[in-house]
């Protein structure tokens, strides 16, 4: 009974495992591999969109540092607020991300991908710098990944900046505006998060 | 009356230029909240509907017309390089627009680019940044959408320092060449729809994420003007101090 049960769980692992794959250490090969899986994945015409959504938040939760994103579109506010709030916070700025990023991405068409090069800025961060090839309906596009390298063995995705744009900047300074005219309550910021999942 | 005018302006880049106000702090946001919800009503009802047949046209129709509204564009980068200092990119635009106008036929095509001539575009506004001027407050203006005190007196400038402007908009005779208001409406009018075509999925995905919109267009307006000002795509590294 014991070996079966041994068994499912391995199974289990493996299927969970090859669905949101591990990708490379080297952060070039990092972008490259998870790219190459996503495009294959998302393209894919036999998946249903349930599953894409399913590969693209295993992916992202197993992939993206969303704590340390959540914390730095917050602002200097992390500091200050209260330390419930802020768990408070993560948890609702996790599922926003999470479903922002579904609803971006899941009527993605394959794109040819290129990655260019990766150029490490310390020991912490390496940008890899990408580009998709001009389509029909969009102009080339380019896009850095800034990949956090503490755990050289694990690189985790913090931020993608297209055309210059960073992402995640917009994202801090959307809600820093939202903390402003509120009185910088977090409360509210949450509820806002809590509303764009629930809609 | 002309004199006036340019005391005006000057004044004004003077004042500019020593303003301490940050890019990221409002002129007056009430209002410009009020002009944005009405500049998202005008795309929903004319520009987008707009773009969105543009895009269903054949690719050599789309690619002529933004090739054409580029080598338009061209005219106003080059005294824009030639005021930084940028003689390598004033050569380069000037190389790219006569090229484009001639082999290119009239800046349908553009051979330039395949020769290694290509032109980044310049604006009085940059310039204005380039000389160390600051962007002062941020404010919307009613169609023509997100700006800076710097990039608005730097949009005014922009008449006066296009040639293209000068012909159309001044109507006024420029080595040969005339034209009218209309012409110079007409081509700004095809810019805009040739951007907000290129820029479709991307302004759904960001009406479709964004919890404020409006702060979601002041950023990446403010990052794109940061960007084109230093010449740079690198994005402000404020990571550091992130303690995780």
């Amino acid at each position: 009974m014991k070996k079966i049960s041994s068994v499912l769980i391995l199974l289990l692992l493996i299927s969970k495992t090859s669905f949101a794959g591990t990708y490379s250490s080297d952060p070039l090969m990092f972008v490259q591999e998870l790219v190459n899986d996503a495009i294959s994945k998302l393209s894919d015409k036999n998946l249903t969109k349930e599953q894409k959504e399913n590969f693209i938040r295993d992916v992202a939760v197993e992939n993206v540092d969303i704590d340390a994103l959540g914390l730095y579109t917050l602002g200097e506010l992390r500091k200050s607020a209260d330390k419930n709030d802020v768990i408070k916070y993560k948890l609702a700025f996790k599922e926003y991300f999470l479903k922002s990023l579904t609803s971006r991405l899941t009527d993605y068409s394959s794109n040819k991908f290129e990655v260019v090069e990766a150029e490490k800025k310390s020991s912490n961060y390496t940008i890899v710098k990408s580009k998709i090839a001009k389509s029909e309906n969009q102009p080339e596009i380019k896009i850095d990944w800034r990949i956090y390298t503490k755990n050289p063995e694990k690189p985790l995705i913090r931020d993608l900046i297209v055309e210059g744009l960073s992402l995640a900047r917009t994202q801090k300074e959307e809600f820093a505006s939202i903390l402003s005219s509120n009185n910088n309550d977090i409360n509210i910021l949450i509820v806002k998060l809590e509303e764009f999942v629930k809609n | 009356m002309k004199f006036k005018k340019y005391i005006i302006l000057f004044s004004s880049i003077f004042l500019l230029a020593s303003t301490e106000i940050k890019a990221s702090e409002e002129c007056f946001e009430g209002t410009s909240r009020a002009i944005f919800k009405f500049n998202m009503g005008f795309d929903n009802i004319i520009l987008e509907p707009i773009a969105k047949g543009y895009n269903k046209l054949p690719e050599p129709i789309k690619n002529g017309t933004s090739n054409f509204t580029s080598n338009i564009a061209t005219l106003l980068s080059i005294p824009n390089h030639l005021a930084q200092g940028n003689i390598k990119g004033a050569g380069n635009a000037t190389a790219s627009f006569l090229i484009n106008s001639t082999i290119g036929i009239v800046g349908l095509g553009n051979p330039a680019e395949k020769m290694g001539f290509s032109n980044q575009k310049e604006d009085v506004g940059q310039t204005l940044g380039s000389y160390g001027v600051g962007p002062g407050c941020y404010f919307v203006l009613p169609i023509l959408g997100p700006t800076t005190v710097r990039d608005s007196v730097g949009l005014i400038a922009d008449t006066f320092v296009d040639p293209f402007a000068h012909v159309t908009l001044r109507e006024k005779e420029l080595l040969g060449a005339s034209g009218n208001r209309l012409d110079y409406l007409t081509v700004k009018g095809t810019t805009a729809v040739d951007f907000r075509a290129d820029n479709q999925a991307n302004f759904d995905s960001l009406e479709k994420n964004s919890i404020d919109l409006y702060a979601s267009f002041k950023s990446l307006y403010l990052q794109n003007r940061e960007n084109k000002i230093n010449n740079s795509s690198e994005s402000e590294d404020d990571w550091g101090n992130l303690d995780n």
